[in-house]
């Protein structure tokens, strides 16, 4: 049994998938959908400890040998991977019970939910397979059931950011399928493996040089790297509440995985900084990243998409850390990867609860939640201190360690733009806060009737990320640790 | 005995506590404010107990190992118990002045008000016994952000405004400058605890060790050194009490109190001195101490004229930490102490005379000495100290701050002092001259015969922090020896 849970871990949900279609009663789609998330998570954790015992795991498919055959391939980085997406999931879905029954109409929630597990299927595939041409076919899955999924939010611009997001991520995808299919031109393999074995041999190559620049734009726009990154925000603002939550924290999370593991383990880091130059690339885009996005996030008056700015730009500090070259900077940046997913899903979260009370995600509409809300508005002030990086809290642990990254390296430029980057997201956190806790709560007579705190089912697993937020902030053993010997495999 | 030395983590428990306590009885007002007293009193006896000749320091105990060499972990070492006794001393005594003074002006939140006020102690706690940088830098965040609903008590637009900058520059100094000070410091050393005579010695010399000082003293934006002193005024829309406690003594405290850690076990005096790292923070330090006395002169709102007071004073300090002289540092030192004194019983004073009468302007409060001789009494004692004037404590201190310029043969800086106790002068002392010896002016006049004194609870507590000027002058010796040793090793 154990043995094949490289595999288990991508079936269970997909086979689980169609069972939700087929089920007439929301609340049973709902159920199953959460089992399958929970169990998802319980199967990450095991490898994790598998991979942490064993080393890596390499589980072939039908038995057939690689690089013939598909190879599922656990390691230290895909284990980490895996638990943040599986967490999440589970997290999101025990929370979205209530959420989701207020926006989905009932009858669509059997496809909601079958759409939602499809997606984690994609998302954890891409994480578990050890194959080039694999990664792109689960990419697709997660896409397509992701773009549904935005579809189904209830405000009508849903619909058109759902289709901008189709447009962009197909360009991504399909560069990323030509660059595959470069790479199998000129070595005649999909496994990574494989792939890396045989990249130095042709390393001169004309076609090798497209295969990255491929690569390199489509994942970027997966990432949505700036200036790519132009589908996300009206993708998270519009999309479900809760499915805002469960992208937020994974779907990028996981395309910076295929970076990593395009460049790192496909490429050698050696390959990509040194013969292809990634890193200056990376670098400028960066930091452009978070200065421009942190500004624009100030000035946004919907939350969800200030947030979604706030993501954009924090994506930058990631491929930033990445941008760097060093074996502490992909480590500052996995570190930073998962505190970020934490950190925002929980406050997209706890944008949920205010969505289900008030119906509202506009700046104004937060006037005097402080008082109405106190516990959904402590949980976001709490986080948004988490995404300012202040000390105690998993943001600093992320800043601490991306900045150690850049000083180490004098990268003066990058260092300065990091902590910039903090000083913008005072601004904006403190926009939500000023409004919650300063002023006045709008007039009684047009209040939705006497707004109540958000029902326990979804604040419990908001504050089990506060809380989570906060040891992170004081015990990195699991986020540092693996990322070290994560990073350990691709820096010798 | 050595069992509480061991469990420092204690002093920051014992605020946290009473903290439980308030939370715990916000409907019962007398017990909110009996287990806020007994916190402080508890926390105070607690730090006194501290007190040892034998473990005047003792090693770093780690709490919490976070990654790598960087753990959360306390020590205790003589500068930081004795800020650790004056934060907590006056504590109990600002407590007290709260009752008195929350209830005479009817302010609301008050449960808020005491738990943010104990957390801000508990966080101040932390700082004074803070064994290295990180867990220093760590509390020094918690503070600020402990200390913000206390500034933006009123809520209103007034206030969020004063809560933007106090918010704005403290954390924005501490994560630009302070922060990237501490990874710099990090990677050139791989530590960061502190050690008497510092840990950069052979590490880094020359323009980088002044880079790195003056990014330290620009990072303690709780130091107020120009252009990063604009919060300090901002704060003052907070009630008085926490501007007394607060912002006279713990927030501005610790943030001398990092600067006089910094220079001692980060840098090192010596090291200081011969690398010459401190000489723009130096003459950065010397144009905020006469910049500011100017521009409190001018202040006719009594919050903001000692709020400008507090700045120039607190750039005493940093020049007595950056003369990098045992002396001047000591001096520093001792300014920390007995400047609180002084500036706390101006506040309450100013506090005082608010519930009252509700004057906040030093212009209305001609002839108001006569109907409050109490206050004003006190008034003119603490000012005298703050000016220097033997025999109150404040003369102490300052007396070593000029031998230490002058033997450093710093006599720009000594001239500086000189120009700076004239200003001192001419802004504290018409204070209480104008109340005793003006006619009763229009406003006086105005509020009628029934002007009395604060209530007994603010009225005690000013007295006893006078008095406490008074007397400490006749008692420094102690802590001038106990102090001693951490400068001149």
């Amino acid at each position: 049994m154990l043995d094949h849970l490289p595999a288990l871990q991508v079936i269970v949900p997909l086979i689980s998938a169609p069972v939700c279609m087929l089920v007439t009663r929301a609340v049973w789609a709902w159920r199953i959908a959460t089992a399958v998330s929970i169990a998802a998570f319980a199967m990450a954790v095991l490898l994790a400890r598998e991979v942490s015992s064993k080393g890596v795991l390499s589980y072939h498919l039908g038995g057939w040998v690689p690089p013939l055959g598909i190879e599922y391939r656990i390691d230290h980085l895909s284990a980490y991977i895996l638990i943040i997406v599986a967490a999440t999931a589970s997290i999101t879905m025990i929370a979205a019970h209530k959420s989701i029954g207020q926006e989905v109409a009932d009858r669509k929630s059997g496809l909601f939910y079958s759409a939602y597990l499809l997606c984690l299927t994609g998302l954890l595939g891409i994480v578990a397979t050890g194959d080039a041409f694999n990664i792109f076919v689960f990419l697709e899955i997660s896409s397509l059931s992701s773009y549904a999924l935005i579809a189904m939010g209830r405000d009508r611009r849903a619909l058109t950011a759902s289709y901008q997001y189709l447009i962009m991520g197909t360009i991504g995808a399909t560069f990323i399928l030509i660059g595959v299919g470069l790479l199998y031109m000129l070595t005649g393999t999909l496994n990574i493996m494989d792939l890396q074995q045989r990249i130095p041999a042709v390393i001169g190559s004309r076609t090798l040089h497209a295969a990255f620049a491929f690569l390199t734009a489509g994942v970027s726009l997966k990432i949505a790297l700036f200036p790519l990154h132009l589908w996300l925000p009206n993708a998270y603002a519009y999309a479900p509440s809760m499915m805002t939550v469960f992208l937020s924290a994974t779907a990028t999370k996981v395309s910076l995985y295929v970076l990593f593991r395009f460049f790192f383990g496909l490429f050698s880091p050696e390959v990509s900084f040194e013969y292809f130059y990634l890193g200056k690339i990376l670098l400028p885009l960066s930091i452009v990243a978070i200065l421009t996005a942190s500004f624009i996030a100030i000035f946004q008056d919907n939350i969800k998409r200030m947030l979604a700015y706030s993501s954009v730009a924090q994506i930058g500090y990631m491929t930033l850390g990445i941008g760097l070259g060093t074996q502490a900077g992909s480590i500052a940046s996995l570190v930073y990867l998962l505190n970020h997913a934490l950190i925002k899903g929980g406050l997209f979260l706890a944008i949920a609860c205010v969505v289900f009370r008030i119906q509202s995600v506009q700046l104004e509409d937060f006037n005097g939640l402080g008082r109405r809300m106190p516990w959904t508005m402590s949980a976001i002030l709490l986080l948004g201190l988490g995404l300012i990086g202040v000390p105690l809290t998993a943001g600093f642990i992320s800043k601490w360690y991306i900045l150690s990254a850049a000083i180490e390296q004098d990268r003066w430029l990058s260092a300065i733009v990091i902590l910039g980057g903090s000083l913008l997201a005072i601004l904006y956190v403190w926009k939500i806060v000023e409004h919650a806790y300063f002023r006045p709560s709008p007039n009684p007579a047009r209040d939705i009737p006497a707004t109540r705190e958000a029902p326990l089912t979804m604040l419990v697993p908001l504050w089990l990320l506060v809380a989570g937020n906060f040891y992170l902030g004081l015990d990195t053993s699991f986020s540092a640790g693996f990322a070290d010997t994560a990073m350990r495999a691709f820096f010798p | 005995m050595s069992w509480l030395a061991e469990h420092l983590e204690l002093a920051i428990l014992i605020p946290m506590l009473g903290g439980l306590c308030i939370l715990v009885f916000r409907n019962r007002p007398k017990l909110r404010e009996t287990s806020s007293i007994l916190a402080g009193a508890l926390l105070f006896l607690y730090v006194t107990r501290l007190l040892d000749p034998d473990t005047e320091r003792t090693e770093a105990r780690t709490l919490l190992e976070i990654s790598e060499g960087l753990s959360i972990a306390f020590h205790l070492e003589p500068l930081g118990l004795v800020f650790a006794l004056l934060a907590s001393g006056l504590w109990v005594i600002t407590t007290v002045y709260s009752i008195g003074y929350l209830n005479g002006n009817a302010e609301k939140n008050q449960t808020r008000f005491y738990l943010y006020f104990a957390l801000s102690i508990a966080s101040t706690m932390g700082i004074a016994f803070a064994a290295n940088l990180f867990t220093l830098f760590i509390f020094y965040e918690t503070l600020t952000l402990c200390t913000y609903p206390l500034v933006t008590h009123k809520q209103t637009p007034e206030a969020q405004n004063g809560g933007r900058v106090y918010l704005g520059v403290l954390l924005g100094t501490s994560i630009m400058f302070f922060l990237s000070a501490l990874v710099i410091t990090w990677i050139h050393t791989g530590t960061l605890e502190f050690t008497p005579d510092g840990i950069l010695e052979g590490k880094i010399e020359g323009i980088t060790a002044a880079l790195l000082f003056t990014l330290f003293m620009l990072g303690i934006g709780k130091a107020a050194l120009m252009p990063f002193h604009r919060w300090l005024p901002a704060a003052m829309v907070a009630p008085t009490p926490v501007s007394a406690l607060l912002h006279a003594v713990a927030v501005v405290k610790a943030g001398v109190f990092t600067v006089l850690k910094v220079t001692v076990y980060i840098f090192g005096i010596d090291f200081i001195a011969t690398q010459d790292a401190a000489t723009w923070v130096l003459w950065l330090a010397v144009i905020t101490m006469l910049t500011t006395s100017v521009v409190a002169l001018s202040k006719d709102n009594l919050k903001a004229r000692l709020a400008y007071s507090t700045i120039s004073q607190l750039a005493y300090i940093v020049i007595g930490a950056s003369l990098a002289w045992p002396v001047a540092a000591l001096g520093g030192a001792l300014h920390m102490v007995t400047h609180a004194f002084g500036k706390i019983t101006l506040f309450f004073c100013a506090g005082a005379i608010y519930t009252a009468v509700k004057f906040t302007r030093v212009s209305q409060f001609d002839g108001l000495g006569r109907k409050m001789p109490f206050t004003f009494m006190a008034f003119l004692l603490a000012a005298l100290s703050v000016i220097g004037l033997p025999p109150f404590v404040g003369s102490w201190s300052k007396w070593l701050l000029v031998e230490g310029s002058a033997s450093t043969g710093h006599y720009f800086v000594l001239a500086a002092f000189g120009l700076s106790t004239l200003l001192n002068c001419a802004y504290l002392l018409p204070v209480a001259l104008r109340a005793f010896f003006r006619p009763p002016g229009p406003d006086v006049t105005a509020a009628g015969p029934g002007i009395r004194e604060a209530p007994l609870a603010c009225l005690v507590p000013l007295c006893a922090t006078a008095i406490a000027t008074l007397l400490l002058f006749f008692y420094i010796q102690p802590l001038y020896e106990f102090l001693y040793p951490v400068f001149d090793p």
